[in-house]
């Protein structure tokens, strides 16, 4: 890494500099901001599915329940 | 379904800006007219560009869907003008900043190219009120299918216009003649043009898959009966 960083001319952090870094941030932050909410996004459909593999499994435990009432 | 290569594309799309960043600070040699700030055009032009694309790519999908009736394809449409607005975000800001680092204003109002490219933003702006705004789910696809043939086929023709007019401040550099860019920072260039490209083409596969799975949810809900949490509905194409 340093030799790296020796090999390369330093980042001129003048005027200049900061504008450059504004521009490449702003475009992480974009998909950090678009990567978050899909985030989001994703914990909600899991929770939904949590949500419907409850109500599949209630359902069956009810029916298996008709069936032995049934039975009997 | 839609998941299927999403992985290897993410790790080549995150190998590519790695190497298009890479290129860009440690290859790439500062430009004799503007310096350091010229570093900004390696990520704002090929932002715009694909955004453009994009652009026309969901007016292509939009042409399959009313060819078809296939609902899939205005899915692609609708993520493909949805990810391009948010890259045109993106190029408003850094062209912003550009400007800001270069000309001395965060805005020039007589640049046709900045004031064209804000002009096609506005207009893909509307694609979402005017998308939801209508409730029948087979007209909403059709309907927003018409806007995005339309305002597709208008991007090349604005870019056609602009590329016309006589600008005093926007450079052109990818000129073959004089004035044109050199080996090293077309190159730098391509890599980062690639790299925004396989960006969005990821984000779009993301996007299709979480509204793939956020569908079969839905149908599954269905199936099974159950009533939605808190009743959500909101009018976005469904993908199956």
């Amino acid at each position: 890494m340093l030799a790296l960083l020796a090999a390369t001319p330093a980042l001129p952090l003048d005027e200049a500099g900061k504008y450059v870094a504004g521009a490449y941030v702003v475009f992480l932050a974009l998909i950090v901001v678009y990567v978050a909410i899909m985030a989001a996004k994703l914990q909600r459909i899991e929770r939904e599915l949590g949500e419907l593999a409850g109500f599949a499994e209630q359902r069956k435990a009810e029916q298996d329940r008709e069936q032995v009432t049934a039975d009997v | 379904m839609y998941g299927k290569g999403l992985r290897p594309l993410s790790i080549a799309t995150v190998a590519a800006i790695v190497a298009s960043f890479s290129l860009v600070f440690f290859y790439a040699p500062l430009d004799a007219d503007q310096g350091f700030i010229q570093k900004i055009f390696y990520l704002h032009v090929p932002l715009a560009i694909v955004a453009l694309v994009g652009f026309v790519i969901g007016g292509v999908f939009a042409i399959a869907h009313l060819r078809s009736g296939n609902s899939r394809w205005d899915a692609y449409s609708y993520v493909s003008i949805h990810m391009s607005v948010i890259f045109g975000v993106a190029v408003l800001i850094t062209g912003s900043i550009w400007a800001k680092a270069s000309w001395g204003h965060w805005w020039v109002w007589d640049e046709p190219t900045l004031v064209s490219f804000l002009i096609v933003f506005l207009m893909y702006a509307t694609y979402y009120p005017f998308r939801y705004a209508i409730e029948d789910r087979d007209q909403q696809a059709r309907y927003a299918s018409v806007f995005a043939i339309v305002a597709g086929a208008f991007v090349p023709l604005n870019f056609m216009a602009v590329r016309m007019a006589q600008s005093l401040v926007h450079p052109r550099v990818f000129a073959t003649a004089n004035g044109g860019l050199p080996g090293s920072m077309m190159l730098t260039f391509l890599v980062s043009l690639l790299a925004i490209g396989l960006l969005w083409v990821t984000l779009v596969k993301f996007e299709l898959t979480a509204k793939s799975a956020s569908g079969q949810v839905k149908r599954l809900r269905r199936a099974l009966d159950a009533p939605a949490p808190g009743g959500r509905s909101r009018v976005a194409p469904e993908v199956g």
